[in-house]
């Protein structure tokens, strides 16, 4: 379980730490688009969009469909919530840990004139 | 609140908060060179840190240990790399088994503390790297979380970069 959620946070950092895939998954997130009006924003091959487009749908992040000859691409919101709550974890220790900084040099006897050593 | 900015950088597994202090330079240093008030400050009082050895020299190595509300033990070490008192300090940081003895396999964290003066107060800036998002993922599994509960909704601090 524990080996499969890592295995699946390095398949979603790997997928976002491009900043075309995180272009491409931002415009997803908005709305549907088909690969080939994704693949008109950028100046790359529709083969190379489509491979950053595989590489977000593999690590979850989007979500594609077919119509008729198109292939519509839509973000997936809440995986991309559980790449940020990794981070938001480990920054709310750290809120943690100055707030209680802060609190510690507040209640210093003489807090703003001189300190003794 | 003294947290000023926070920054998630996706690219390089790292997280960099700044903060500023109503107190001196100095002073700030103190909170890491004294190991009693590492301690208050390491671990929340529902999980609070026990510093053992106490090195903040280059080279040096402190061990400490945080008590679950059930009272497991789990210990960790720093190894300090670099030392520019009372500017800034580098150290990794690791998981250790109850000997202290580096737990090998362990995901180690790159931290790098710096503080400067900043409107007659403190700017301190502290910067966690991980190596890769799995042992970010073990870091936050391991308890260290300190059963922090993660907040959500961050898609716009993540995707503006």
């Amino acid at each position: 379980m524990v080996t499969e959620d890592a295995d699946r946070a390095d398949a979603l950092f790997h997928a976002l730490a491009d900043r075309t895939r995180r272009d491409i998954l931002r415009r997803v997130l908005a709305g549907e688009h088909s690969v080939s009006a994704l693949a008109a924003k950028y100046d790359m091959s529709f083969a190379a969009v489509q491979k950053h487009v595989a590489v977000l749908e593999r690590a979850g992040l989007l979500i594609k469909r077919r119509s008729g000859r198109e292939q519509l691409a839509s973000g997936d919101v809440a995986a991309v919530r559980s790449v940020a709550s990794m981070l938001t974890e480990l920054e709310q220790i750290w809120r943690g840990r100055i707030a209680r900084i802060d609190l510690l040099l507040s209640s210093d006897p003489d807090s703003d004139s001189d300190q003794e050593d | 609140m003294p947290v000023t900015d926070v920054q998630h950088d996706l690219d390089a597994l790292t997280l960099t908060i700044t903060a500023d202090f109503a107190a001196p330079v100095e002073r700030v240093w103190q909170v890491y060179a004294d190991p009693r008030q590492l301690e208050k400050v390491w671990g929340p009082p529902t999980y609070p840190a026990t510093v053992v050895d106490h090195d903040l020299t280059p080279g040096g190595r402190m061990t400490y240990y945080m008590t679950s509300p059930t009272g497991e033990k789990h210990a960790g070490y720093w190894v300090v790399g670099e030392v520019d008192e009372p500017r800034s300090f580098t150290f990794e940081d690791g998981f250790a088994d109850a000997d202290f003895n580096p737990l090998p396999g362990l995901p180690v964290s790159r931290c790098v503390y710096t503080f400067a003066e900043h409107d007659g107060g403190t700017r301190a800036t502290y910067v966690s790297a991980y190596a890769s998002a799995e042992a970010l993922q073990q870091v936050l599994d391991m308890g260290v979380v300190e059963g922090a509960s993660a907040a959500i909704g961050q898609i716009d601090v993540l995707l503006a970069g």
